[in-house]
């Protein structure tokens, strides 16, 4: 109880202001504003199609992949506007880093899965990359299922593992931030509380951002949530607030499946 | 309030609620009999209610598993799990109050067998019994509609009733020191007036988690005029 006020009067990692997001002629965002604080859990939540995914991955420019996507507002990480279109992209991926909705390990060992990323960012030698993998794998929680068998494809292991590999690939280069996508939606039960149990040790050194579909895991995982609907910021708030006494009765509506 | 998207979710929320109601209504129908057995010095009903007692029981152990079942299965939040919570608390306020006058009933019992009673003041139980059981069939009409405002002036009628409770123990005082042969007989019309004031307070209890399923507000310990202020 008495961590709430600490919660609230954490410091911001990201600060989103103005945000207005378009995929060609439509508006996939409207006007989002939001604070995400240091070493907490953010959830956004919402129907399809309400923009949680899309405000996701302004949050690291993955939308710059596509033609035809832009954003207008701003994006503060660390002071600097990072929608500036002079900010270095693998730079900021490396600082807010991602995870998928399906496993997408790379075509190659579980070492090289985890030591490919850091390569691109910091010259190790081999026993300082040695431990790194190890690191980022003990961080992941998966390192006793994959210790004797480093050099086998990352193809080889099961969906969760692939899963949580990928979580490691994400945190091996070290970012303040970790973007996950619906990171449980493909995974079983079992799977999907191990992922949720490393999100839960992983706030106390990254900032977590969580889409999910899943409302109770929103509920079980997160400090802060966030409900979207149609491209526009709901309601904004503490977990637990939220989930017992939404101040929104759009967000009432949701979370307690009235939304008709 | 909107519908579930899972119209099955609403007939279970709606079925453990009239649960609720019906529970309420028996305890109602047992508190007049205990009042009606000790105006009557009747043995016979008196011995009716503390049968029924046990339906009171088994309902409540039936409301709480349906209560279960319905927080295992649909993991309900905001108003939902507020409302599920007030069931609860309801329900184990109602069973009390039921226990309540099952000890009116047996105290009943024992002053007959006394055979002081008609020297007794008991009549005069009558204004704070019928006060209690209004109070709980108000609780109950509140509880059905959600309804804040009543809810409110339940809190504050439930005052009157504790008045009554103690003007009467100042008159049991008066008899028993005309009459110390009333003693026994007067104690056991004190945990009668006793009896009744805890039902006045489990109806002001019920109507406290009314505020809590509609404003979100926990209000138990917390006075009339911070309530007031809360509720606005």
């Amino acid at each position: 109880m008495n961590t709430k006020p600490l919660l609230a009067e954490a410091k911001n990692v990201l600060e989103i202001r103005n945000l207005n997001f378009y995929y060609g002629a439509f508006q996939g965002l409207k006007n989002v504003n939001l604070d995400i604080k240091a070493n907490t859990v953010t959830a956004f939540i919402g129907p399809s199609g309400c923009g949680k995914s899309t405000l996701l991955r302004t949050l690291n420019r993955m939308y710059d992949l596509y033609p035809g996507q832009r954003a207008e507002g701003e994006i503060n990480f660390n002071g600097e506007n990072i929608l500036n279109p002079k900010q270095d992209l693998n730079l900021l991926r490396s600082r807010i880093g991602m995870v998928f909705q399906k496993p997408t390990p790379f075509p190659m060992s579980i070492y090289d899965n985890i030591a490919f990323g850091v390569r691109l960012y910091e010259n190790l030698s081999s026993s300082d990359m040695d431990d790194r993998v190890e690191w980022a794998l003990q961080k992941a929680a998966i390192w006793n299922e994959v210790k004797s068998k480093l050099n086998q494809s990352g193809l080889s292991l099961s969906g969760g593992q692939q899963q949580r590999l990928c979580i490691a690939r994400g945190i091996a280069v070290k970012p303040s931030v970790l973007l996950l996508d619906e990171p449980t939606s493909a995974l079983d039960p079992i799977s999907t509380g191990k992922v949720e149990e490393l999100v839960h040790t992983l706030k106390s050194e990254y900032t977590v951002v969580i889409v999910t579909h899943n409302m109770q895991q929103a509920a079980r995982v997160s400090d802060f949530t966030a409900y979207m609907y149609l491209g526009e910021l709901i309601e904004y708030g503490q977990t637990e607030a939220i989930f017992m006494k939404p101040t929104r009765q759009e967000t009432e509506d949701y979370i307690t499946g009235r939304f008709g | 309030m909107e519908k579930h998207i899972s119209s099955q979710f609403d007939v279970e929320l709606t079925g453990v609620s009239s649960r609720v109601l019906e529970l309420g209504g028996l305890v109602e129908s047992q508190i007049r009999n205990a009042v009606y057995a000790l105006s009557q010095f009747s043995l016979e009903v008196a011995e009716q209610v503390i049968a029924t007692e046990a339906q009171v029981n088994a309902m409540e152990v039936e409301i709480d598993r349906d209560l279960s079942s319905i927080i295992a299965r649909r993991q309900p939040t905001a108003i939902d799990l507020r409302l599920l919570i007030a069931i609860s608390k309801t329900t184990a306020n109602l069973e009390r109050a039921g226990d309540e006058s099952e000890k009116i009933a047996r105290m009943v019992k024992a002053i007959v067998a006394s055979g002081s009673a008609r020297s007794l003041p008991a009549s005069e139980l009558r204004v704070a019994a019928d006060l209690a059981s209004g109070l709980l069939r108000k609780a109950l009409d509140a509880f059905a509609r959600l309804d804040v405002t009543a809810a409110i002036s339940i809190l504050k009628e439930d005052d009157l009733i504790d008045a009554e409770f103690d003007g009467f123990v100042r008159k049991l005082v008066t008899y028993m020191m005309e009459d110390p042969r009333t003693i026994s007989a007067s104690l056991d019309l004190l945990f009668i007036a006793k009896a009744i004031e805890r039902i006045g307070d489990h109806s002001k209890n019920i109507a406290e988690f009314i505020i809590y399923v509609v404003k979100g507000a926990d209000v138990r310990h917390t006075s009339l005029s911070e309530i007031e202020s809360v509720v606005k």
